[in-house]
């Protein structure tokens, strides 16, 4: 058993009238089955309201599942008892930076966590201080949080999640209201927290450039699992990823298009010097 | 600009006032409040001016900070000081027409200035010299034995802390919607005051949506960080008395002394 996994997952959200009699079931989740190997990268794509977020909620026990059972470390979700462990081991960054930093110093709002599982103050320090070396934040300790940038704010909020040591954390949107720069900085934090503390990561996003590097990817559809498998697998299937409404990266557009029109090029391409080497181009200094 | 906006005027440098315990402060603050009730002649307020001299020398923050909060209160002030000279009963020394001002009119009029002074300055020393944070820590410290009456002194605590954190959120927030208005036409700015309060409806309602809507991703955010209120907690950055502080109380509790004798027995 990995370290998340979820079977027949269902979860509804039920709109009422104003009398609180049910006017309609939106099914945000539909049978959704995952198994999630611990130290893995894996990505969850879909376009808005593919249920993408809806899931990724059921992993911090903040949505129970309306059917079906989701397990964190062997844990049931839904068994209140379990509920401040999980929520300790599996770490939630959401996509508005302020919205999720608390503290009014940086390191505050890092030792915010650690204070919440009632961790002695010694310790707190050290977290807080590996926490945001992690993230390469540390000279900025002392700086209120309004002052940084958004990707920095989101570094912050990830030190956050470290900080209480967790064994996976969820990363919902974490770059949807960034700049390029910001989303890069954040990418870099979240796949050096992969590589070198092993922490599993599950990043939620609809960004292609993201998944990349992503060791598995799951892509979401009217709260379906519609594609299961490796970016490579993913973005071999152009058409079928245009049909959910995704974008796939230009590299790999540009070389599905010239595939098309009879050059021999190997499916999934993903990075400029692939498509150059299939190309027999010479390497770039 | 608007993110530069900090809250409680907190003057930053470093002194022994500065680095006093939150609840030093407060408890002295609310002393000397109560001190300048307790007096009520000349040498009393002397030892309260001397006392504060001494701390406003000590907190290092230049005098001109101080007196930015008087500014406010002039006109408080000055119907205090008026009402005061010309409507207490006495000795006349002086009439004008049909205003008599009288020997204790003078004496209340002048005690009442001098202790609204006071006042205001005493507690601005206070803000000046302690971060929002460390004030709210402070509070909720000095509150704890409250919880025996279930006053929910953490929450308390808690709030205006997030409270102060999203003022200049919010701040930004409420400019940007304004230029958003302004860009589709909407005006600020002309009008009586009836249309003026008006005009701020299309302001107040998507800036309370989005407020609520913080709110929400906030609680959410501090859920799915363990947060479950003030039980279980720890500090990162726990109060704990200094040999310093000791010797604050130690002085407080001396100017309170030394303030009732002058101001109620000595009399």
């Amino acid at each position: 058993m990995g370290i998340i996994e979820a079977k027949n997952l269902v979860f509804e959200y039920i709109r009422r009238d104003e009398e609180g009699n049910v006017e309609g079931i939106t099914r945000a989740v539909d049978e959704v089955n995952l198994d999630i190997r611990q130290g893995d990268f894996v990505a969850i794509l879909g376009h808005n309201g593919s249920g993408k977020s809806t899931l990724a909620k059921h992993i911090n026990a903040i949505h129970y599942p309306t059917e079906g059972t989701v397990w964190v470390d062997g844990k049931d979700t839904s068994d209140d008892a379990n509920l401040w462990e999980i929520r300790q081991e599996a770490g939630m960054v959401f996509q508005n930076p302020d919205n999720q930093i608390i503290g009014q110093v940086v390191e505050e709002d890092v030792g915010f966590g650690p204070e919440n599982l009632g961790v002695p103050t010694a310790e707190i320090w050290e977290r807080v201080e590996e926490s945001l070396k992690a993230v390469g934040m540390y000279e900025f300790r002392k700086h209120s949080p309004n002052k940084l940038s958004g990707g920095q704010k989101q570094r912050v909020s990830i030190a956050g999640v470290i900080a209480m040591h967790p064994k996976c954390i969820v990363l919902d949107e974490p770059t949807a209201m960034l700049d390029p720069n910001g989303r890069k900085e954040v990418i870099r934090a979240v796949r050096a927290l992969n590589d070198v503390e092993r922490i599993t990561i599950i990043l939620i996003t609809h960004y292609m450039e993201e998944i990349i590097h992503a060791d598995r990817v799951f892509v979401m559809d009217k709260g379906k699992i519609a594609m299961e498998g490796t970016p490579r697998e993913i973005f071999s299937q152009v058409e079928k990823l245009k049909d959910l409404r995704l974008d796939v990266p230009q590299v790999t557009l540009l070389a599905h298009e010239l595939g098309k029109s009879g050059l021999d090029i190997p499916k999934g391409i993903l990075t400029c010097e692939e498509l150059a080497a299939a190309l027999g181009l010479p390497k770039k200094k | 600009m608007l993110r530069d906006i900090t809250l409680g005027q907190y003057y930053q440098t470093d002194s022994v006032i500065h680095r006093l315990d939150p609840r030093v402060k407060l408890v002295t603050t609310i002393c000397f409040i109560i001190s300048l009730f307790v007096v009520d002649n000349l040498i009393g307020y002397l030892i309260a001016g001397i006392f504060l001299t001494m701390v406003i020398k000590l907190s290092k923050v230049p005098l001109k900070y101080m007196l930015r909060g008087m500014k406010s209160i002039v006109f408080l002030l000055l119907i205090a000081v008026v009402f005061n000279l010309f409507l207490t009963p006495g000795e006349t020394v002086f009439t004008f027409w049909k205003i008599k001002i009288t020997m204790e009119g003078i004496r209340q009029a002048v005690f009442m200035a001098i202790r609204l002074i006071f006042l205001i300055i005493g507690s601005s020393v206070m803000t000046l010299t302690t971060t929002p944070n460390n004030l709210t820590d402070g509070m909720e410290k000095l509150l704890g034995p409250l919880k025996i009456f279930r006053v929910p002194v953490h929450e308390i605590a808690m709030m205006m802390s997030i409270a102060l954190r999203f003022i200049p959120i919010l701040l930004e927030e409420t400019d940007k919607i304004m230029k958003a208005q302004i860009a589709r036409g909407a005006d600020f700015e002309s009008g009586n005051l009836i249309k003026k309060a008006k005009s701020l409806v299309p302001l107040l309602v998507p800036l309370f949506i989005s407020a609520f809507r913080r709110a929400n991703d906030l609680a959410m955010a501090m859920e799915a960080r363990c947060y479950r209120g003030g039980d279980h907690r720890t500090k990162m950055k726990p109060l704990i008395y200094k040999k310093r502080d000791g010797l604050a109380y130690g002085v407080v509790v001396c100017y309170l002394a030394l303030c009732v004798v002058v101001g109620r027995i000595l009399l």
